[in-house]
């Protein structure tokens, strides 16, 4: 899916967990997340904290699209 | 043997016998009865009557692909709507041997014949042609010789396939000497895959040859898209792998090999919750993303991000498919549909969430 | 110290009487059992006993997992004394969907020939839940239940003179050539939590991964399932007691090769977890000196990065390297196989394209949550045709891409 989007000019990040499958698969601006349930979350943190931490990843999501690349890069 | 096939034989201006590399820009014409090579096969394989010869120059072919392929279509589209008794049932073309013009032309006439006449359409190339790689996932290549040396048993090999196909037999590798179509399909074998490996681990170790059964595929790169250059205006999108969909799966997208995805609004939405949305994932434990399905894709901060300016927009709905054991032909069909929808919005970024 | 492993044949099993094998033939008190199971577990609400022979218009739906009655004999601890199986009679759990996934089984027609339990005699259990359960504790009530049946089955054998008995030493008392290879066994166990959990010795195995365990410890049922879901490529109960690798290590052990070991490691869902686990495993595996590598697998997706992290990793440490695995090629087999690959993957035995369609006719006897039905055909790419036939996808039958290498199902491109 990222490569079908990112082939019409649009800047993807994929935010997943198992980064070797992004790489292998060829998403270019990749974005190493928590876990697999819960990429965007960790259940064993107070809910204040738990959303810090997903604000600070989707903050770094925003600056991966903003960063120019000429290749696959993991932020 | 009386003939049972009725075919049409393709062939480049040398082999249709009209003219060496003076003639590589013949327009495609179709001449009556068979020529050069087709007088061969129709006395090697006599199942087969060659009805007609289609000639193109090779150049004319390779330089002006779409219009040759429309007039040659025009060509044969009589024989091929005929009357039941005097129908042409397929098409052969070739063989090319390792002449990469020539491959490339037998390829494409095959394609636009299988396509649009639905007919079995077989040509025959030496594997390392050029063409081979292009077409033998639509195309069914037999395999021939590198040369016009090995006319014969090319020539009985194409037309043997193609007597195969209409006679409704499946082709198996190693059984019929074709080139194989890239379509993956499952067979049993002599043995358990536990023996295999056993099998296979003793002769690696040994040193002997062996063969795996599956080939670790290439795959096909995209240029990364440029930059956002000013995220506090640019318009954002969420797309997600990870099955959020809202509270009772409407589109009934499925737990594994989604065959479809949903587009969900957003409107007036802050964020995700456990009453409003769920997992329709069934590839890991759903508990986590229905206590908060913001944990799969981050609704609430994206909000927040939003009315603090840090960037412009967010489109107003979300795309959402289960990413679990979906085909990546399905996922880049998914892909481009969204794509699509994306752009006439005007959205120049999208955060991606997968599981 | 050794194991010895006893096999049962049955000839047939019937409702009747008290639970008993007598001349082959065993004899099965449906009350007693479910009376013990619900009397163990209160959270059952009631249990429905059936029986499922090979050959018998039966398809038995939503199956959470399957398992061989046995019972150990002489109890020396585990991987010593003695066990006795009943060898062609197994347990089928099945229930209501939890997990999307749950599998079937086809005891006759074309869908028989996908999962090794169209030849087994089942006994089959739909176990139906109390109201207010959490998905956690339904899964666990279900998984228990099968274990306390295949205990309560597998006493009818304790008496019993089995057909085959085996003896098995402990694999460092066994002699072999030193010139010979010398192979390790490297077992992946999906380890992922709700539905998707292997346990050794009563644990789960998220914890305390990767680790060395003596294979006579698995001939003597170490370890067992809690994967729900993935019906294709799960590794039942009954798979990791029937484990066709360990059976094929042993009987070529001081002939062909020299079977060094066996490693379990897990398949966890942090990508610095399955980095951890892949590393600690090569090191492993580098301390015994093995030669070469057998690496099976269990599910599909990100388990493909484990399988790779570990076909890297031991590739580039010298060490020769077969992958067992399945393929999700698309209905048509035209698309990507695998989530993740590497280039060090040259040996690779696939065991088939979960993602090919069958057509499965109908049949007389639907077992299991049949009520169930609509709601796969929903949320599984099934269809449900008007005269009860069911369009799948084979990974919709339990065990049919088996990746420890049970079936002899493979794939090919053609």
């Amino acid at each position: 899916m990222t490569k079908a989007i990112e082939e019409k000019g649009i800047a993807v990040v994929h935010a997943c967990s198992i980064v070797p499958i992004s790489k292998t698969v060829g998403a270019n601006r990749i974005l190493p997340t928590v876990a697999i349930p819960h990429p965007f979350g960790d259940p064993d943190k107070d809910p204040e904290e738990e959303k810090k931490m997903r604000k600070e990843l989707v903050e770094k999501a925003l600056r991966a699209l903003a960063t120019p690349i000429d290749q696959q890069q993991v932020f | 043997m009386a003939a049972r096939y009725r075919a049409i034989f393709c062939l480049n201006q040398f082999f249709g016998g009209l003219g060496g590399e003076d003639k590589a820009y013949l327009a495609p014409q179709l001449l009556e009865g068979a020529r050069g090579p087709g007088i061969f096969l129709e006395r090697l394989v006599p199942e087969v009557e060659v009805v007609a010869t289609l000639v193109c120059g090779d150049n004319y072919l390779a330089e002006k692909t779409e219009l040759a392929i429309s007039e040659i279509l025009a060509l044969l589209r009589p024989w091929f709507e005929n009357e039941e008794k005097d129908r042409v049932h397929l098409l052969l073309a070739g063989p090319a041997f390792n002449a990469g013009r020539y491959g490339l032309a037998c390829g494409a006439i095959c394609k636009a014949v299988r396509e649009c006449f639905a007919v079995p359409a077989v040509t025959a190339m030496y594997p390392e042609n050029p063409a081979v790689e292009e077409y033998r996932k639509d195309v069914l290549i037999a395999r021939a010789g590198e040369d016009v040396m090995a006319m014969e048993e090319s020539l009985k090999n194409m037309a043997g396939l193609a007597c195969k196909l209409l006679q409704g037999e499946e082709l198996l590798p190693g059984r019929d000497d074709y080139i194989p179509q890239g379509r993956r399909k499952n067979y049993f074998a002599e043995k358990s895959g536990a023996v295999r490996a056993v099998d296979m681990l003793l002769k690696k170790l040994a040193g002997e040859p062996f063969s795996t059964e599956y080939v670790m595929p290439v795959f096909d790169r995209v240029a990364p898209a440029p930059a956002v250059q000013d995220m506090a205006i640019a318009r954002l999108a969420l797309v997600t792998s990870g099955g959020i969909v809202p509270h009772g799966n409407p589109d009934r997208i499925e737990a594994a090999n989604a065959s479809r995805f949903g587009a969900y609004p957003l409107q007036g939405l802050s964020a995700f919750s456990a009453e409003t949305h769920q997992s329709a994932h069934g590839g890991y434990d759903a508990t986590f993303a229905n206590e908060n399905p913001n944990r799969i894709l981050p609704l609430d901060v994206v909000r927040e991000l939003e009315a603090e300016g840090a960037f412009g927009s967010l489109h107003d709905t979300y795309y959402a498919t289960v990413g679990n054991g979906t085909s990546v032909a399905n996922a880049k069909k998914y892909g481009s549909e969204i794509a699509k929808r994306l752009l006439a919005d005007g959205v120049q970024a999208v955060i991606l969430t997968s599981t | 110290m050794a194991f010895e492993r006893g096999d049962i044949t049955v000839a047939d099993v019937r409702f009747g009487g008290q639970t008993k094998l007598r001349e082959k033939m065993l004899f099965l008190d449906e009350k007693a059992l479910t009376d013990f199971l619900l009397s163990r577990d209160d959270r059952i609400a009631n249990c429905l006993v059936s029986i499922a022979r090979p050959g018998d218009s039966i398809r038995i739906l939503c199956v959470k997992d399957v398992l061989q009655p046995s019972c150990k004999i002489r109890d020396d601890g585990p991987g010593v004394g003695r066990r006795h199986n009943l060898d062609n009679v197994a347990v089928v759990t099945c229930g209501k969907i939890v997990g999307f996934q749950e599998g079937i089984i086809d005891m006759s027609g074309p869908g028989a020939l996908y999962t090794p339990f169209s030849g087994t005699l089942n006994v089959v259990l739909d176990v139906n839940v109390i109201p207010g359960l959490t998905p956690h504790q339904h899964e666990d009530t279900i998984r228990n239940a099968g274990h306390a049946a295949a205990d309560f089955l597998g006493e009818a054998g304790r008496s019993v003179a089995p057909d085959t008995l085996q003896s098995y030493a402990a694999l460092e008392e066994t002699a072999a050539s030193p010139d010979l290879p010398r192979v390790v066994y490297v077992y992946m166990l999906l380890s992922q939590g709700l539905l998707h959990d292997t346990y050794v010795f009563g644990r789960n195995a998220r914890e305390g991964m990767p680790r060395t365990i003596d294979p006579v410890m698995l001939l003597d049922g170490a370890i067992t399932s809690g994967n729900c879901v993935s019906a294709c490529d799960k590794n039942s109960s009954w798979h990791h007691q029937h484990n066709p690798l360990l059976r094929e290590l042993y009987l070529r052990h001081g002939r062909d090769l020299n079977f060094t070991g066996v490693v379990l490691t897990n398949e966890p869902v942090r990508l610095a977890a399955k980095e951890e686990s892949a590393e600690k495993t090569i090191a492993l595996i580098q301390g015994m000196n093995a030669d070469g590598v057998i690496l099976s697998k269990e599910g599909f997706g990100n388990p493909d990065a484990d399988q790779m992290l570990l076909t890297r990793g031991l590739e580039k440490a010298g060490i020769k390297l077969v992958a067992i695995s399945d393929e999700f090629a698309g209905p048509d087999g035209a698309s990507q196989s695998l989530a993740d690959t590497a280039e060090e993957a040259d040996a690779v035995v696939s065991v088939g394209n979960a993602n090919e369609r069958i057509l499965l006719p109908p049949m007389e006897r639907l077992l299991g949550p049949v009520s169930d039905l609509r709601r796969l055909a929903g949320a599984w790419p099934h269809s449900l045709h008007e005269d009860g036939s069911l369009e799948v996808e084979l990974q919709a039958i339990i065990g049919a891409t088996n990746e420890l290498g049970m079936q002899t199902l493979s794939c090919r491109e053609v």
